[in-house]
């Protein structure tokens, strides 16, 4: 390469990296700043709105059921899918590529769009099982779906999945210690990977629980923001935003060191197109 | 582990009885297959059934003929609108980004933290990225109230954030992180022993990109833009929380109408707007699918 093109490479890119700081950092601080503002323009910076996040009682419930929601849809979400995908790898192969088809499907259905199919079948869960908000989680199990899948599926393809269910059993173990002994042990970055991912989706979830009318953390914070207490619902907004960086960090450095093909499983961009929009 | 799988495994776990076999096995997917049915196809057939179906009780396309009203085209125009700009500005920029991205060190700090920024940037969106922007450009926010002091005003012809310029321009916050996501693997593709090539036989830069790299890269470029527009098509929260009245876009037209007496008199308008949307990602997603596999054969 000659050194009057490396230059100019190397200009290029300088500027490419300034213009995208600039348009990414700024309003993760202009964030930032207004919740720390005060009640006027002259008032002094003052962290009140942060602390008030835990004095506003619906804040708190929001928070909690939001946690909670992500806690019931991650363990739906394996109990669903981990003996399913086991099941189908040893015994029955050709519904693989059936499942894998149903499991990428949500992707190709805007949450949006989905909502509307769903309101009537939480009508009739709300008059004949329950009214409470944590039913929100079967249909977050179907949101996670595609991310898990993937994230699971990479876990699976790394082990030999044959002869280790076969060497258990011919050992005497039965099919729920197979599971619970050797296969989760063996993937338990992917299991850990599917988790976080569904833990970011939820905590970030707006669509669904709006339009079903559930308040949940993000439908919380909307409502603040719309209330007039605008400091503290941008600052709850930074707290579960820096929540939810921190969970998708882990992911990221958590395939990097443990294996390099499972760290595709938070960088791969299929697994990232929902995210907090849906 | 599960007390739905469990039994079914057991069940299935003896194929030898009587020697037929018989299709125990199955039984081990049917706790999927209920939990699939009740909450991904159950919804899905609600709409594509209620869509179909009028007030009376029967048959006829009468919900689609209520699309074509003046205010509904309007907001599939400006959802087309804002998904292509949004998908074209992001597909450019984020090309740009990601080819800044591998001409540095392969194993670099800057490569490494661009990337998972990016990873996180493209999850990033609702409620708390237009609050984002509305501390930045909002009518008091950091970068108004700042430009406002040293004598710019940006909303000088009227706030524009809270419209479909100013939608497009949030938007891009989550659509060039996710090209960089997508555009990147097929940048690692391209070989400098082309470029090498190129060169010695008399090839410039420009013949470099028309005859060799921009081919190549072309069908990648333009599935991850159709990614980009299928992901800003389908993307409602972000909306929902700046633009609180008026069915600017589909997905606020949807809710519009879900929540609103409209909804009661003409239950089956929803669902039609949404099995146009399902229709317009679905085809969006294929063709991406499709000029990805185009791609794969050259770049791996």
């Amino acid at each position: 390469m000659s050194s009057r093109r490396r230059t100019k490479l190397q200009i290029f890119r300088v500027v490419v990296f300034l213009i995208a700081a600039v348009f990414f950092i700024t309003p993760l601080i202009a964030m930032f700043e207004f919740s720390t503002r005060g009640n006027s323009e002259t008032a002094p910076r003052t962290l009140q709105p942060w602390a008030a996040i835990f004095t506003t009682p619906d804040l708190v419930t929001a928070i909690t059921v939001s946690l909670e929601l992500a806690a019931i849809t991650s363990i739906v979400m394996l109990v669903l899918l981990m003996p399913t995908m086991v099941w189908v790898r040893l015994r029955l192969p050709g519904l693989g590529r059936i499942v894998e088809f149903i499991c990428l499907l949500p992707l190709t259905v805007p949450a949006i769009a989905l909502v509307v199919g769903l309101r009537p079948v939480y009508v009739w869960i709300n008059i004949n099982v329950t009214d409470s908000i944590l039913a929100l989680a079967f249909a977050y199990v179907i949101l996670v779906l595609p991310y898990a899948y993937r994230s699971l599926d990479a876990g699976l393809g790394a082990l030999d999945l044959k002869t280790l269910s076969e060497a258990a059993r011919s050992l005497g173990a039965g099919w729920l210690t197979v599971m619970m002994r050797v296969i989760v042990p063996n993937m338990s970055t992917a299991i850990l990977n599917a988790c976080l991912l569904s833990v970011a989706l939820v905590l970030g979830e707006y669509t669904l629980a709006n339009l079903l009318n559930f308040e949940n953390l993000q439908v919380a914070i909307a409502y603040a923001g719309l209330a007039g207490d605008a400091s503290t619902s941008v600052a709850l907004a930074v707290a579960s935003l820096v929540f939810a960086f921190v969970l998708l960090m882990a992911i990221s450095f958590l395939g990097r060191r443990r294996r390099p093909s499972l760290a595709a499983a938070g960088t791969d961009p299929q697994y990232l197109t929902a995210g907090q929009r849906t | 582990m599960t007390a739905a799988g469990s039994p079914a495994f057991s069940a299935a776990a003896r194929p030898s009885r009587g020697g037929r076999r018989l299709p125990l096995s199955w039984l081990g997917i049917i706790p999927f297959a209920i939990y699939i049915g009740c909450f991904l196809l159950l919804p899905t057939a609600i709409i594509v059934a209620g869509s179909f179906a009028n007030p009376a009780g029967g048959i006829d396309l009468s919900n689609f003929t209520s699309i074509n009203q003046p205010f509904i085209i309007q907001s599939f125009t400006s959802s087309f609108l804002i998904s292509a700009i949004s998908a074209l500005v992001g597909a450019v920029s984020g090309a740009l980004l990601a080819y800044a991205v591998v001409t540095g060190n392969p194993n670099g700090m800057l490569r490494r933290s661009v990337t998972s920024a990016a990873g996180v940037l493209a999850q990033f969106g609702g409620v708390t990225l237009a609050f984002a922007f509305i501390a930045t450009l909002g009518t008091i926010g950091f970068v108004t109230v700042f430009l406002k002091n040293i004598g710019i005003d940006i909303f000088a012809n009227g706030v524009w954030l809270y419209e479909l310029s100013g939608l497009t321009l949030i938007y891009l916050y989550f659509q060039i992180p996710l090209m960089v996501l997508v555009f990147t693997p097929a940048l690692d593709g391209v070989r400098p022993q082309w470029r090498e090539a190129t060169e010695s036989l008399g090839g410039n830069t420009w013949h470099y990109w028309r005859y060799v790299a921009g081919p190549l890269l072309a069908p990648s470029f333009l599935g991850c833009t159709l990614l980009l527009f299928a992901n800003s098509f389908s993307a409602y929260a972000t909306a929902a929380a700046l633009i609180t009245q008026g069915g600017v876009i589909v997905p606020l037209e949807i809710q519009h109408v879900l929540v609103s007496e409209v909804g009661r008199s003409q239950p089956g308008l929803a669902k039609a707007l949404a099995l146009a949307m399902i229709v317009v990602v679905a085809i969006v997603m294929t063709l991406y699918s499709l000029l990805q596999r185009r791609t794969s054969r050259w770049l791996r």
